[in-house]
Parts: C-alpha cells; sequence; structure tokens
C-alpha cells in the first residue's frame, strides 16, 4: 500500500499510545521531519513519560513545527493526537503557514496495544488510559474531514500499517518551477479580446485559424522561440467580448502555450454559471449576456475550465511567482484558503473608501521575497516595480492599455485600448505624483531592520559578506550623524591596501612589490597611476535637477553632490559646493559625456585636493603642531648637547649626532606635509583628478579596462584644465624587466619632487587569480609621504627594520570585501532595485571600516 | 623634551651636590618608555646649568603604553608631540633622575638643602592646550617665579595658520631646589593636561605628596588639580576634598569657567523639568525618550508612578552604555527593569520600535540633524511612530547674542546643524503639525529676555482635533 501526502504538509500521527507511532514515523519520515511530544517531554522534563510536563513539552512541539512549517519542511507530529482540541491547535498551526493538514490513523486493537506497552516498563500508567485513548480515537474517526484534514489515511490493523511500504511526496499543484519561460505575461483582460489579439501579435505569436476540434476553439496561437503566455486573470466582464477572450485563453491552456491564474471576476463567473447565488454587478452582467448566445456545450467547457485553475504558480526555480493579486513571500508555493483568497483579491483592510471600493492594504510596499511577483487586479496607469513586485493591470477596459511583461527580459510591452469599454468607479489614473517612481516614493524612508544586527549581504563579485553586529552599530552612528541623504549615497570606495614591504635597505615601500603582488598572481598586465594627495571624492552629478528627480527621488539638493570615503558632505560650504559641480557638471556637458556614454547622471571616483581643503584642522593640530614642537625643542637641544661636547663631555658626542638626526627628519617631515596644502579661496584653487567612472545609466564601468577608464577621463579633464588633474599613468607588462624598471624609474622620479606615489591596478577593472578576486589596487608609497604616515623619524634604520615586519592579510581581506560590496551597490542602483538594497551594500562599507586595522596601511 | 635649571649660587657648582649628578659625566636613566639623558651643558663656580634630554621613540610609544586617543585622528598614535615636549614623561624623569633632591637629601651638603637658590629654568617646549599664556602664568606666577614665554607659530610657511600651543618657558626664582621640582613635577602635566599611563586613585597620593606645603594654597589649586587629573571628575572630587580636608567649601572660590558651567546645568535641569511636566501634564502611560543620551530624563521618569512603560533610545552605542551605567541597570530591581527598555535607534529610520508610546521626549536633537535630513525625521516620529503627543526643545539661536565669548554666527556645539530662531523653529513645527494632524503649542525654556527670548524653545505636539 502506498500512501501520498503533498510536500509540504503537516502530517499528523493519530493513534493509542502503543499503537506504533514512532515506529512508523521513524521508518517512513526522515530523522528531522518527525516531532514526538515524548521526546519534547523528555526535553523539558528529563522524562519522556512526565504527564506533569505535557503542557510545556507541546509549546516546544509547537514551536518546532512551526519554525519547520515557516522555513517550507514537511513534518510529522508524533503524538496520540486522539482527541480533538488537541489536533485543533496543530491544524492551526498547518493552516497558519499555509500548509496542509495530513491525517494518518494508526486503527490498531487495543489488546496489541497494551501488550506492547506491557513490554516497556516505564509505561506504567496502566491499561485504563489506553483504552480512554481508544474510545476517543474511535469517536473522531468521523469528523476528521471536518476538523480540516486534506488527506485522511485510516490503517485499521498491525497489518495494514505494515502492508504500507512507502509514503510518496506529490508536488503542489502550483509548483512549475521547472518551467522557466520564456513568459510573455499579460494584465487583466476584462473581455477586451481585440487588444489581447494585438498584443498576443506585438509579443511575436502567430495566431492561425485553425479547424476547430472542439478544445481549441479553432485557433492555433505559436511562438517560434517557444515562449509561453501567462494570464494573470480577470478575463471576463465589463468589456466587449469576454466569449471570445475566454476561447483564445482556453485555446491556448489546451496547446500548452498559455497558462493561466484567475482573477476574482473569473470565479464569479464560475460561480455564477454552477448556479449559486452571487450579486450581479461589476460588468458580470454583460458577460452574461454575451454568453447568452454561446452552445450549452461551451458554457460547460467554461465552468470546468474555470474550476480547473490553480490560484497562482511559482516558476523559474522559485525566482517567479504569478498570481492575480499578488502574493506575500510567506504563501508562496503553500495551499490554504488563505492563499487563494489573497491570489484573488490581496490584502483588504476590511474597510471601504469614498467610491464603495474596498480599501486594499499594499502588500507590495513590505515585501522582501527573493521572487519576483507579477500580478493585476488593481488598474494602475503604469506598471512599476517595487520591492520586485510589479502589477501589470493597466487598466485596458477602462481605456488605458493592456501590458504585457516579459520574462526574464522585463521589458514592458502594452498595446493601447481601443475605446473606454467601462468608466471606472474611481479614477485610476492619478496624477503622477512629482515624476517620483512608486519605489522612489517608498524609498523615501529607510527601514531600521534592514540595517541594524548582522547582516550578511550577497555580492555577484564575492558571494556573501558578513557585517558583524558590532560594526553595524558603528555605522549606524557614523551614517545617521554625518552622512549625506541615503539617496545620494549609492557608492563607498573600498580601503587600499599598501604592497608587501621592501627588501631594499632604504625602502619601505618599493615599486617591486606592488607590482611582485599582480606578476605572482599570473596577471600580465598591469597599471601605474599617479596617486595624487588630496581626498577621496565620491561625485554623483546629474545634467539636470529633473534627471536628479528621476533617477534619484531627489528634490532641491541641487544637480548632484561630492562626498568622502566616509559618506560625508565634501563641502562645507554650500555656494561653493553649487559652483564646484556645476563646474563639473559644464564639463562634463562640453565634452559630450551625456552623449558619449548615453546617460543624464554619472558617478566618478576622484581624488579631490588640496589635502588642506578637507583636512585643514587635521594638519594644523597633528602634522603642523607636532613639526612646531619638534623644531623648537630640537634648537635647544641641539644647543645645549653643543655645549656639553665643547664642555669636554665626550660622551655627549653621540647624541649630538642623533638629534641632529632628528632635526633634519623633522625638516624633511614638515616639508612633506607642505606640499598638499595650499589655500583655497576660490573653485579653482581645487584640482579634481577623477580615476574611475563608475557608472552611469545601465551601466556599471567594471567591465572596462583601466585605459578606457584613463582614456575618458582625459577627455573630460580637457574640457576644464582649470579645476581638472589628468592622472598620468604608465601600462606596464609584468613580466617584463624593463617595463618594470620604467615604472620603478617613475615612481621615484614623482616621490622626489614630493609626490605621494603611485597605485598600481590590473588591466582589467574586475581580475581574479587562483583564490578568487584579486585587490583591485595596490598602492606605493613615497618614502618622504610615509613620514606623515609613519612618523617623521620612521626610516632612521633601527626604525625602519622594525616596520618593515607588518602583516596586510586583514588589509586586503577588508578591500576585497568592501571593494565587492562597493560595486554590488552601484550595479543594484542601476538595476534600479530599491533604495534599502542599494544601502545595505554601501552600509556594509562603512560598518566593515570600522573593523580594526592597522591605520597606517 | 628639553629641561635645563640653571644656578648662579656661589659657588654654582653646588648643583652637582644637590642633585646628586656628578658634573663630568653624561648619564642615563630609563623610564618606562625611553630614556632620560642628564648632563651638564656648563659646569662652573659662576654659572652651572644641568639639562635633563627626553630621548623618547615614538615606535616604543606605541607599543606600550596608552594611547593618544581622543582626538578622532587615527594615525595621532604614530604622528604625535609627546617625543619633543615637555610632559608626564619629563616628570618620570624628574623624580627618577633626582629623587634625592625630592625627597630632600643631600648627604655631602645637608645644609644646601633648605637653602634658596637663585634658580633659572627653561623648558623647551611645553605645551599649554586650553589655557596658553595665561594659563602658565597663572600657575606659576603666584609662587613667586618670574616668567618669559616665547610662543611659537605653527609653520613658517603658513603663517596665517597662526601660533601652536607650544612654548619655550623661562622660570627664575630663588627657592630650594626641592621646591622647584616638585613644582615642575606637577605643574608641567597639569599645562600639558596629558598623561602617557593610565590615571588611577594612585595618582592623587602623588599630587599630595608632591603638593604638600603649597598646592592647597595656590589660588589655582582646584584647577591644577584637575588638569593634573586629565579631567577625571570622581579623581578630582576626592583630591579636591583631602586637600581641603578641615576647610568649609569655598563658594566663592569657584572660578569664572565653573559658574558657566553651572549656569548651563540649570538650563539643562530646566528644560528636562519642563519636559517631564509636559509629559506628566499629557496623561501619558507609556513614554520614549528618542536621543535619550545618558539618560538623566529617564531617570527622572522612572521616578515617576504615571509612566508605566519607558523606553530610551539614542544613535550613540556610547551614550546608552553610559545610561545604562547611570541607570545601574544590572543592579536594578526587576519591577522597575520591567518598565524600562532601551535601544539603539536613529531617527531617520522607520522604527517600529518607536511604536506605541503615548508620547514621546525629544529633547536638543533636531538641531544634529542636517536640514535635508528632516524630513525623514518628520516621518520618522510624527507618521510613523505617531505617539499622541511629542514634546520636542531646540536651543533659541537669538539668545546667542548674550553668550560671552561667542562669536556671531557661530554655534552653541560643534555639531549643531542649525540653531533655529523663533520664528524658523514655529513655522517648522506648525508645517509638521498641520502635515502630520498634530496641534502646536509653544512653550519657552529658561528666563525670557528681552528681544531675544529664552535661551531654549519647546514645542508640545498633539495628536488629531
Amino acid at each position: 500500500m502506498e500512501i501520498k501526502v503533498p510536500d509540504l504538509s503537516l502530517v499528523l500521527l493519530i493513534g493509542a499510545s502503543g499503537s506504533g507511532k514512532s515506529t512508523f514515523a521513524k521508518k517512513h519520515f526522515g530523522k528531522y521531519e518527525v516531532v514526538s511530544s515524548d521526546e519534547c517531554r523528555g526535553i523539558v522534563s528529563n522524562d519522556e513519560n512526565s504527564q506533569s510536563a505535557t503542557n510545556e513539552a507541546f509549546d516546544v512541539l509547537r514551536y518546532i513545527t512551526g519554525k519547520r512549517l515557516k522555513n517550507g519542511y514537511l513534518t510529522v507530529i508524533d503524538a496520540t493526537n486522539v482527541q480533538p482540541e488537541s489536533r485543533k491547535g496543530l491544524i492551526q498551526l498547518a493552516r497558519e503557514y499555509h500548509t496542509l493538514p495530513v491525517a494518518i490513523v494508526l486503527n490498531i486493537p487495543q489488546r496489541e496495544c497494551e501488550d506492547r506497552n506491557a513490554k516497556r516498563p516505564e509505561r506504567d500508567f496502566g491499561n485504563h488510559v489506553i483504552r480512554q485513548q481508544k474510545q476517543q480515537l474511535k469517536r473522531s474517526l468521523r469528523g476528521l474531514k471536518r476538523e480540516g484534514f486534506r488527506q485522511i489515511y485510516v490503517l485499521n490493523s498491525v497489518e495494514e500499517v505494515d502492508s504500507v511500504t512507502e509514503i510518496g511526496r506529490e508536488r503542489l499543484y502550483n509548483d512549475k518551477k521547472d518551467n522557466k519561460g520564456p513568459f510573455d505575461i499579460i494584465g487583466d483582460i476584462h473581455g477586451c479580446y481585440d487588444e489581447t489579439l494585438e498584443l498576443i501579435k506585438k509579443l511575436g505569436y502567430s495566431v492561425k485559424k485553425v479547424k476547430d476540434d472542439g478544445k481549441n476553439f479553432g485557433i492555433d496561437v505559436t511562438h517560434k522561440e517557444a515562449r509561453q503566455i501567462i494570464f494573470v486573470g480577470d478575463l471576463v466582464d465589463r468589456g466587449p467580448d469576454s466569449p471570445a477572450v475566454l476561447k483564445l485563453v482556453m485555446s491556448m491552456v489546451h496547446s500548452k502555450v498559455g497558462i493561466c491564474v484567475p482573477g476574482n471576476h473569473d470565479l464569479k463567473l464560475q460561480k455564477k454559471l454552477n448556479g449559486k447565488n452571487v450579486t450581479v454587478n461589476h460588468g458580470l452582467t454583460e458577460t452574461l449576456e454575451q454568453l447568452e448566445s454561446e452552445s450549452p456545450e461551451f458554457i460547460k467547457q467554461v465552468k470546468e475550465f474555470l474550476y480547473s485553475l490553480i490560484s497562482h504558480f511559482v516558476f523559474d526555480d522559485g525566482r517567479l511567482v504569478v498570481a492575480h493579486a499578488g502574493l506575500k513571500e510567506e504563501m508562496q508555493g503553500r495551499g490554504s484558503g488563505a492563499v487563494r483568497a489573497f491570489c484573488l483579491y490581496g490584502e483588504t483592510t476590511g474597510e471601504t473608501d469614498e467610491f464603495g471600493l474596498p480599501v486594499r492594504y499594499n502588500w507590495a510596499s513590505e515585501y522582501r521575497g527573493k521572487a519576483k511577483v507579477v500580478y493585476g487586479h488593481t488598474p494602475v496607469p503604469e506598471a512599476e516595480w517595487l520591492n520586485k513586485t510589479i502589477d501589470i493591470d493597466t487598466g485596458c477596459v477602462f481605456g488605458g492599455k493592456l501590458t504585457a511583461l516579459r520574462y526574464p527580459e522585463e521589458e514592458l510591452v502594452s498595446v493601447p485600448a481601443k475605446k473606454t469599454y467601462c468608466e471606472p468607479a474611481k479614477p485610476f489614473i492619478e496624477e503622477a505624483s512629482e515624476q517620483m517612481s512608486h519605489q522612489q516614493e517608498y524609498d523615501d524612508l529607510l527601514n531600521i531592520d534592514d540595517v541594524i544586527g548582522k547582516r550578511i549581504v550577497q555580492t555577484r563579485l564575492r558571494n556573501n559578506i558578513t557585517i558583524r553586529e558590532e560594526n553595524s552599530i558603528a555605522a549606524l552612528e557614523l551614517m545617521s550623524r554625518f552622512a549625506i541623504n541615503p539617496k545620494w549615497l549609492i557608492y563607498l570606495p573600498p580601503t587600499m591596501s599598501p604592497c608587501g614591504t621592501s627588501d631594499l635597505p632604504d625602502f619601505l615601500e618599493h615599486p617591486n612589490q606592488a607590482i611582485n603582488y599582480y606578476k605572482k598572481r599570473a596577471v600580465k598586465k598591469v597599471i601605474c597611476e599617479e596617486k595624487h594627495m588630496g581626498s577621496r571624492a565620491v561625485l554623483v552629478i546629474c545634467k539636470d535637477e529633473d534627471t536628479v528627480l528621476k533617477r534619484f527621488g531627489i528634490s532641491d539638493e541641487g544637480i548632484g553632490i561630492c562626498y568622502t570615503r566616509t559618506g560625508r558632505n565634501f563641502f562645507n560650504d554650500s555656494k561653493l559646493e553649487k559652483e564646484f559641480l556645476s563646474r563639473v557638471a559644464k564639463a562634463l556637458t562640453k565634452s559630450k559625456f551625456w552623449e558619449k556614454h548615453n546617460t543624464d547622471w554619472v558617478c566618478l571616483d576622484a581624488e579631490l585636493m588640496p589635502w588642506s581643503a578637507k583636512a585643514q584642522s587635521l594638519i594644523q593640530d597633528q602634522y603642523a603642531s607636532v613639526g612646531a614642537a619638534a623644531k623648537n625643542a630640537l634648537v635647544e637641544v641641539e644647543l645645549v648637547l653643543k655645549k656639553a661636547v665643547d664642555g669636554g663631555i665626550g660622551k655627549a658626542k653621540q647624541p649630538l649626532e642623533q638629534y641632529s638626526n632628528r632635526k633634519t627628519a623633522i625638516a624633511k617631515y614638515t616639508d612633506a606635509y607642505r606640499h598638499y596644502c595650499w589655500d583655497v579661496s576660490s573653485v579653482e584653487d581645487y584640482k579634481l583628478a577623477p580615476f574611475h567612472i563608475l557608472a552611469t545609466e545601465g551601466k556599471v564601468h567594471v567591465d572596462k579596462d583601466h585605459e578606457w577608464h584613463m582614456e575618458n577621463i582625459k577627455e573630460l579633464c580637457k574640457a576644464d584644465e582649470k579645476i581638472f588633474r589628468v592622472t598620468p599613468y604608465k601600462v606596464i607588462d609584468t613580466q617584463d624587466k624593463e617595463s618594470v624598471a620604467e615604472a620603478v624609474d617613475w615612481w621615484l622620479e614623482l616621490t622626489k619632487v614630493g609626490g605621494e606615489g603611485m597605485v598600481v591596478k590590473p588591466y582589467e577593472f574586475v581580475a581574479t587569480g587562483r583564490d578568487g578576486l584579486l585587490q583591485p589596487a595596490v598602492k606605493c608609497r613615497g618614502s618622504e609621504y610615509l613620514r606623515i604616515i609613519y612618523g617623521p623619524e620612521y626610516d632612521l634604520p633601527e626604525n625602519l627594520e622594525r616596520l618593515k615586519n607588518r602583516g596586510l592579510s586583514r588589509k586586503r581581506s577588508l578591500a576585497l570585501r568592501e571593494f565587492a560590496l562597493g560595486i554590488e551597490g552601484l550595479e543594484r542602483f542601476v538595476k534600479k532595485e530599491p533604495l534599502r538594497r542599494i544601502h545595505e551594500s554601501v552600509f556594509g562599507v562603512l560598518a566593515l571600516e570600522s573593523e580594526e586595522v592597522d591605520p597606517r596601511l | 623634551m628639553l629641561l635645563t635649571i640653571t644656578t648662579t649660587h656661589s659657588p654654582a657648582t653646588d648643583l652637582g651636590y644637590l642633585l646628586h649628578k656628578h658634573p663630568d659625566k653624561f648619564q642615563s636613566v630609563d623610564l618606562p618608555i625611553g630614556k632620560a639623558h642628564i648632563f651638564y651643558p656648563e659646569s662652573s663656580e659662576e654659572s652651572t646649568t644641568i639639562a635633563v634630554l627626553l630621548d623618547i621613540n615614538p615606535i616604543d610609544m606605541v607599543r606600550s603604553g596608552r594611547k593618544v586617543s581622543g582626538t578622532g585622528f587615527s594615525l595621532a598614535q604614530y604622528v604625535n608631540d609627546r617625543p619633543y615636549v615637555a610632559s608626564s614623561f619629563m616628570s618620570v624623569a624628574l623624580s627618577k633622575a633626582f629623587s634625592t633632591a625630592m625627597n630632600g637629601n643631600c648627604a655631602d651638603k645637608p645644609e644646601l638643602v633648605d637653602t634658596k637658590l637663585p634658580l633659572q629654568v627653561k623648558l623647551a617646549v611645553l605645551p599649554a592646550p586650553k589655557g596658553g599664556e595665561i594659563l602658565i602664568r597663572k600657575l606659576f606666577e603666584p609662587l613667586g617665579y618670574k616668567v618669559k614665554l616665547q610662543r611659537h607659530i605653527l609653520d613658517d610657511s603658513f603663517k596665517d595658520w597662526g601660533d601652536s600651543k607650544y612654548f619655550t618657558l623661562e622660570l627664575s626664582h630663588t627657592i630650594t631646589i626641592k621646591e622647584l621640582l616638585s613644582h615642575l613635577y606637577i605643574l608641567i602635566p597639569a599645562i600639558d593636561n596629558f598623561k602617557h599611563y593610565f590615571v588611577s586613585q594612585d595618582e592623587i597620593n602623588k599630587l599630595l605628596e608632591k603638593g604638600k606645603g603649597w598646592l592647597s594654597t595656590h589660588p589655582e589649586m582646584e584647577q591644577i588639580t584637575r588638569r593634573y587629573l586629565i579631567n577625571l571628575h570622581s579623581l578630582s572630587r576626592e583630591a579636591l576634598e583631602r586637600l581641603n580636608e578641615g576647610d568649609e567649601p569655598q563658594e566663592a572660590a569657584e572660578e569664572e569657567g565653573s559658574k558657566e558651567k553651572e549656569r548651563k546645568e540649570t538650563l539643562h535641569q530646566k528644560r528636562l523639568s519642563l519636559v517631564l511636566e509636559q509629559l506628566k501634564k499629557s496623561g501619558a502611560q507609556k513614554v520614549i525618550d528618542l536621543g535619550c543620551g545618558e539618560g538623566k530624563l529617564l531617570r527622572m521618569l522612572l521616578k515617576e508612578k504615571q509612566f508605566s512603560t519607558i523606553a530610551g533610545t539614542d544613535v550613540s552605542y556610547n551614550e546608552l552604555t553610559r545610561a545604562k551605567d547611570r541607570l545601574h541597570w544590572d543592579e536594578m530591581a526587576p519591577r522597575q527593569k520591567e518598565r524600562i527598555s532601551l535601544f539603539q535607534g536613529a531617527l531617520t529610520y522607520k522604527d517600529k520600535r518607536m511604536e506605541g508610546y503615548d508620547a514621546a521626549a525629544i529633547v536638543e536633537v533636531i538641531e544634529h540633524l542636517d536640514t535635508n535630513r528632516l524630513l525623514a525625521f518628520e516621518r520618522v516620529v510624527f507618521e510613523f511612530a505617531n505617539p499622541k503627543t511629542v514634546v520636542l526643545t531646540t536651543p533659541n539661536g537669538e539668545y546667542n547674542v548674550l553668550f560671552e565669548g561667542m562669536d556671531a554666527g557661530s554655534m552653541r556645539h560643534t555639531d549643531h546643524r542649525f540653531e533655529w530662531t523663533r520664528k524658523e523653529f514655529e513655522s517648522w513645527a506648525n508645517g509638521v503639525g498641520k502635515r502630520n494632524n498634530y496641534t502646536v503649542e509653544f512653550l519657552p525654556v529658561g528666563e525670557i529676555e528681552k528681544k531675544v527670548g529664552p535661551p531654549s524653545q519647546m514645542a508640545v505636539f498633539t495628536y488629531g482635533n
């Protein structure tokens, strides 16, 4: 004998003590699938038979079961379950998680149970208990169906129990995960036959007249690329020709080119045709009139067709869900009355609005699911994505249009209504609200739940990245106290690791190690870019404020922003900021950047000089202060040591030399920071050196090599040489000694005159090696520059020796994670994902930055 | 970094006996970090100078001891002035090198111990943050020193950056060497206001010991104590109590700075009392303090029976930890703990945990938000958290003209993004009320002054009509 249960169900074993439930469960179900009340008694009381622990044991049992069902796992309850009240709670639990309850009754003779229990001395509760349980079971049997069990199996003897060879699992009807499309999903038709036909043809289907075989209604629809059409329901009512629509859809479903989920109107029609008492309004009248001239045979077919419809489907490995009124994540792929009702009517609050229509709760605004949900039901002026959901009912019957969504292309195709067939009760074409999309309006506020606690962010470049709770705690403070409007914040740059320490005696860092990093990892071509010493700046610039509103959902904050690596506004002076941004925008326009890249916004990664512009107080309070203290102290020191030497204290000679060296070091140190300081009184005192064109409309330019970035930026810089600074670079062959020597010479030359050094990057923006992603860049800093990092006297031989022993692995791991997160943020923005998804990535970078790493690296 | 002591006492070479250091030697003593060299740049009957030169390797400093923190500058550990200045390192060096003299011993010439000598001291260089020349003079002159100061500029290539906090200090006085050393031992770190090591109870003993005989009568006793104990409140209080032993606490001795502080305290106290009054008046039982800081208001709320549920939230985790400390969280009675909860939250993120309260207090919070974030704040608080009553305060910018020493256009706190006039505040608050169906009532916080109004302002929002 074979028993079949739905894939996702809650199976209740029902039987008296000693009826063999545990043995049965063990034989037919997996280790974790069975939740046993005895075991739960044991867990809470150390005694599997403790009756006084029953209540607490069942709390545990229900808790475990709830978690399993929530996660979508079949669960078997191994408890006597002989009383209706104990079953009732479990059935409710099954319903709560939209799973189907199944009963398997082990109706074994009482004697058999008694014998078995007698063999187990720990069960000493006496035969009267079993007798009572048997009676309760007997009384229960007839009512099981009414209690809500979808399937009931009763095994009346030991033989019958033993004859069960297998318990099969049935897929739910809504499970079409193995159907991966491609699909064209069509919104609410409401009898608009002409538009439907036009749309289907526009989508590339051929519609042929063929002989009517009684099932195809003389229509044959095919697509040469084997695409399928999914109808989101509401085929009928209100419109001019519901019967023709029905015939078309029924024919297509029959030939498997079509798939259909029911709408509330379709179901109402079905009820009416079956003679049920329904209120005839909302266009049902027209449908019934139109059907009057159809044959009884057709009416019968319609009834059967409508009856056969499944309320929703899950396609493409769970990536796509189609239901008439949409579906919440926890209901997807599940079966219950509540799921069906949701599919048909959506979520309503029970109130009615001023037009007498039910007030709909916008479930999509809280949708967080992984699957994309395509639905209709509520007419909207334009189909628009919101949190991975899209309503494609564009009100054809109300004079709007009929829309299809191509999947997986996510392209919208529509045909306008030929006329207004029906006046809507409520005007569905509302004034577009200031050009912000639904998503942007929804994104106006971020939710704390999307950033706090331990987080795991999935990235394309490096899979899952974990953000620890203490880091998100730190980031929340930084983000909310200091960062700019999160809508601007689509990217934060990663930290950059220095190269390994040099084996040359006088250098802490040297280009050989930077190039070697890539050479060792089989990267043939690298690019060396001069490293400017200013402050890292990210610029988001739009062509105009209109674009800012449309693309970023921001108004009254100018045409763009320039922010620091921690997401703070670069400029404190808003007038200067405005002037600066408009200069950059003008240069973009002048260099024909918008046209060339087919965009109206850009995100640039850049260095903004001078360093003193952003770091003024740091330079004065720290760098210049140290210089002033040291210089003035050492003058005196030298004086007194000289006196001592002159006075004949020989041992003062060596210290004199030592302190003189320190004085020289201090002078060099002061020189080092002075290189990066100049006064800024007007916008032209700023110098901007962009080095990455990170993203433009529809594109994240990580697929381009660095030379592309450099050359395109050079073009832009030419448009305003007063504020832009071109970054010189060299492309180096890591295998070629001469080429490497050229890089080294160049670096020496740059750093000799006070340059910060250079950045070595793989030629390709994203480079991978044997162990995955490679460092996107490695910096190699000049010897003089390093004084302001490691201290004025770092290069005294005894110091240098010790400093060379430094570990880079933490820094490098951090750089990779931040790089992956940064790019992820941009990619999500370009794909127009919800703000919380972009914010998650950016927040992640900021959080990682609070990890402790040697700040000198 | 360098201290020299010169005497013209006759014979000047007596200095060597007193300090117990041979004039022909170049000696070094080990310090916890680095070394100090002691030697004589000149030594004659007419004039003798002894030098104490610190030799501190900045890299050693990183590896041991206390981090140079508090600046928010991550490289401060590596790039800092410590190797080049006179600081607590100098005090340690003095006590190590001249312990005999400091203890008032001189085996060879015991009569010198109590002899007042003409002494000149030079210190290169002395940092005097938050005090400068005035402070240095205030500390040394009452002890009878003649003070000569040279202030150093930050960078001669950038003259408009102005002066640094560093001075080369020259002192002269006729005084015993023991007194001189004890003055320097305490006053150098007090002026520097920083310690390279962890400051504990021990430090009070050092202060009292070295300050014996002069500190308790020094007019700047309080300030010296506070600065020497790097402004650690509890330690300073204890030290001052011990210094004042037997004396009645002198109200009049309170200095200007602490009066200012007190005045601010009372304003904040007034503000909180007014907030509490409004919360009570609203009839609220469940209240939330949005931006609770270290929990002053929470402590007041806990004392009131009316409030059955109290919550505090702040974006700063450190502040919340402090609030827990102040509330004695871990020892709190279970019944009380049931009433109160604390969580980290930001007022620009929608937050379910902020919902369900009858009233919210938002005390001196909004001025810390950029104006373009105010709309998010408004929605989070008024649209979503939606308490029946919101009691909100913010500074009144108009009042700033009455603050002495405040530049026009500057703000009371560096993190303030704005300080509104009464009109600006009212127009914002009325807008919020209109958009979110709240009625607004405005109240002054603190004494109302002519023309400029009260120092702080309050709006009480009540939901519904």
